[in-house]
């Protein structure tokens, strides 16, 4: 009557973190590596090189990358219209677009976990009307909800993030919907439903577990969604107040002087094109790691 | 190690409520229907009585698809009965508040049939066992949660130290013997056992079989016992109820009816029975059945097993035989039933 032997799970648990990260090819290296320069780029760097939208430099106008500034700092990036460093508005944008995805993603996935969950787990006349809602809801292109919204809100950060999450909520919805429908009927479930489990608890113990690591992977491909969603706001000009910084607006600056002053656009649009493939990459592999043959 | 007559006493004794009984249990499932009208409806249980005494084991036996999983299932409150009522203790379960419900739900508990799929993977053993007394609090006091697992594991015969493992670290026998650990956890007084024992193999069976007898005997559970397997019902149990297309087509104690089966239908399951138990004589003769069992959308009039009956004449058709003593020695639904079988 010996038990088979198997390893444990949880001793030694950061040691198959690190050996798992070590196992994973090139591009997940890259991506990961990738993604975290841009995270710590957008925590740290416009505490290094601050960006004052308003502030104004005439004689620094348009100067190509790794110049030297009247007032003796090397733009590396170059510099804009009005003679705005590059490299501080592309930091400061970052942190902008960071914050807006993440928060955005947050708040879409809790609202969505919820409803997927109600929708899933009761059915009935609850998943009625959530995914009637969430049907109507993509009927419309999800960026055109988004500059109608952002259009009637005005622009904020605020604005945009309440924007972005009505429009992304419903695919976590999907998504939870889907994984609480699967579940809800094992036996494990009956089982805690014989032993008289209370809805809440149930929920909590033993649908959402299965809910997460799908809407992880969602999150995941999300964010980088989300910041393509962002700066395409922004560069319409219903995105973040021209006081703050913002990839698309800094896009949408240098419109203008592609051919004369291509880094102005160049520089940020490099940035959201990395950052966003990078994500991508991560969510590919979160998927792959999820499948449902190794969860459970 | 009681006495046949002391167990002789505690199933038969009291003519007090049973501690559960069926009445006239109806459950139907509704088929989904095309657009804008409701689908047919299946009474996978079509009417059947049945009682449960404290202490006792009564087998309830049928081919898969007879009903058997929705009766337990609509006892523990899975799946709502259509009608007739679900008593326990005298108390009809439909019709209780459901705060008491929610205390009823400890005395009545169940084991499904596979291990593999009725326990959380993501919680350790401990957490399972701990998670039915944070469910009823008041049973076990939160101090000796950790001693009373170790003993319930020792008591279902597994090793203490193993309640940190998760349930895929262990074999098939093993999680039926965590199910169990619990399902005692809550202390009931029913456990009903859905094909408990079908999915694991024979030497493991015989284990988990053994374990349910020791626990009737120590702790005077009783158990709604239901499997396809005539082999273990007649190891296990002190009644048995065989079950055809949702109803109970004989009943009686386990010797009655092994020994002088009065409805075709038994008489047919137990002479396919691939056995070599005792209560079969050499000269038997086979009876093979022919035909598939009739859908339960749209049952047979009259008696349901007319169709695959070798006895069947045209009152069979006109009327449904009622379960009843038909000078056999135990309850039978049919009109013709054999009474000395040769």
């Amino acid at each position: 009557m010996m038990p088979p032997k198997l390893d444990d799970p949880l001793p030694g648990r950061t040691g198959a973190i690190v050996r798992r990260l070590a196992g994973l090819p090139p591009r997940a290296h890259f991506a990961l590596g990738m993604v975290l320069l841009f995270v710590v780029a957008g925590v740290l760097g416009p505490l290094l090189v601050p960006f004052d939208a308003a502030a104004t430099s005439p004689p620094d106008r348009l100067l190509p990358p790794g110049t030297r500034l009247s007032d003796g700092a090397v733009a590396w990036l170059g510099t804009n219209q009005v003679g705005q460093d590059i490299l501080a508005a592309v930091l400061a944008g970052m942190r902008t677009s960071l914050t807006v995805a993440l928060v955005t993603v947050v708040v879409a996935g809790s609202v969505g976990l919820l409803m997927g969950l109600l929708a899933g787990y009761f059915g009935g006349w609850a998943d009625g009307i959530i995914s009637r809602l969430g049907d109507i809801q993509l009927a419309f292109p999800s960026l055109l909800l988004a500059i109608l919204l952002a259009g009637v809100l005005g622009p904020s950060m605020l604005n945009v993030i309440i924007a972005l999450a009505v429009t992304r909520w419903v695919i976590f919805a999907r998504v939870v919907r889907g994984s609480a429908l699967a579940v809800r009927d094992r036996e494990f479930v009956d089982s805690a439903r014989v032993m008289g489990a209370s809805h809440g608890r149930i929920l909590i113990h033993y649908i959402l577990p299965s809910c997460l690591p799908p809407l992880l992977v969602a999150a995941t491909v999300q964010i980088g969604l989300t910041m393509v969603a962002e700066a395409s706001l922004s560069f319409l000009g219903l995105g973040v107040p021209p006081s703050q910084a913002s990839w698309g607006s800094t896009i949408a600056q240098g419109r203008d002087y592609l051919a004369s002053a291509w880094w102005i656009a160049a520089a940020p649009g490099a940035a959201l094109a990395l950052v966003v493939v990078s994500i991508g990459i991560l969510g590919d592999l979160l998927r792959d790691a999820s499948d449902p043959m190794t969860e459970l | 190690m009681s006495t046949p007559a002391l167990a002789e006493s505690r199933t038969r004794d009291g003519d007090g409520p049973p501690l559960l009984e069926l009445v006239d249990l109806v459950t139907a499932y509704r088929l989904r229907g095309g657009l804008g009208r409701s689908g047919a409806e299946v009474r996978a249980v079509a009417g059947v009585s049945l009682d449960v005494r404290a202490g006792e084991t009564v087998g309830l036996v049928g081919e898969s698809g007879c009903g058997k999983s929705t009766i337990a299932r609509t006892i523990v409150g899975l799946v709502r009965p259509s009608s007739g009522q679900v008593l326990f203790e005298g108390r009809d379960l439909a019709a209780l508040p459901a705060r008491e419900l929610r205390g009823l739900r400890q005395d009545i508990q169940l084991v499904f049939q596979d291990p593999y799929a009725s326990l959380n993977p993501r919680m350790t053993i401990a957490a399972l066992i701990k998670e039915a007394w944070r469910i009823h609090p008041g049973i076990v006091p939160r101090d000796r949660w950790d001693q009373e697992v170790r003993s319930l594991l020792d008591r279902v015969g597994l090793r203490p130290e193993h309640a940190d493992r998760y349930p895929h670290q262990f074999s098939g026998g093993q999680r039926q013997r965590i199910s169990i650990a619990r399902a005692l956890a809550v202390r009931p007084r029913l456990i009903i056992c859905d094909e408990a024992v079908s999915a694991l193999d024979v030497s493991v069976r015989a284990q988990i079989l053994n374990l349910l007898d020791e626990l009737r005997r120590d702790l005077g559970v009783a158990y709604l016992f239901i499997s396809h397997d005539l082999g273990v019902v007649h190891h296990i149990c002190d009644r048995v109820a065989v079950m055809y297309l949702g109803k109970i087509v004989e009943i009686g104690s386990k010797e009655s009816v092994y020994l002088r089966p009065s409805h075709p239908y038994t008489q047919a399951l137990l002479s396919a029975a691939p056995s070599l138990d005792d209560w079969r004589d050499g000269g038997r003769r086979e009876i093979v059945l022919s035909g598939d069992v009739p859908s339960p959308l749209n049952p047979p009039s009259g008696c349901r097993f007319r169709t695959r009956c070798r006895l069947a004449q045209d009152r069979c058709r006109d009327e449904e035989p009622t379960l009843l003593d038909r000078g056999t020695g135990h309850p039978v639904a049919c009109h013709f039933p054999e009474t000395d079988p040769s």
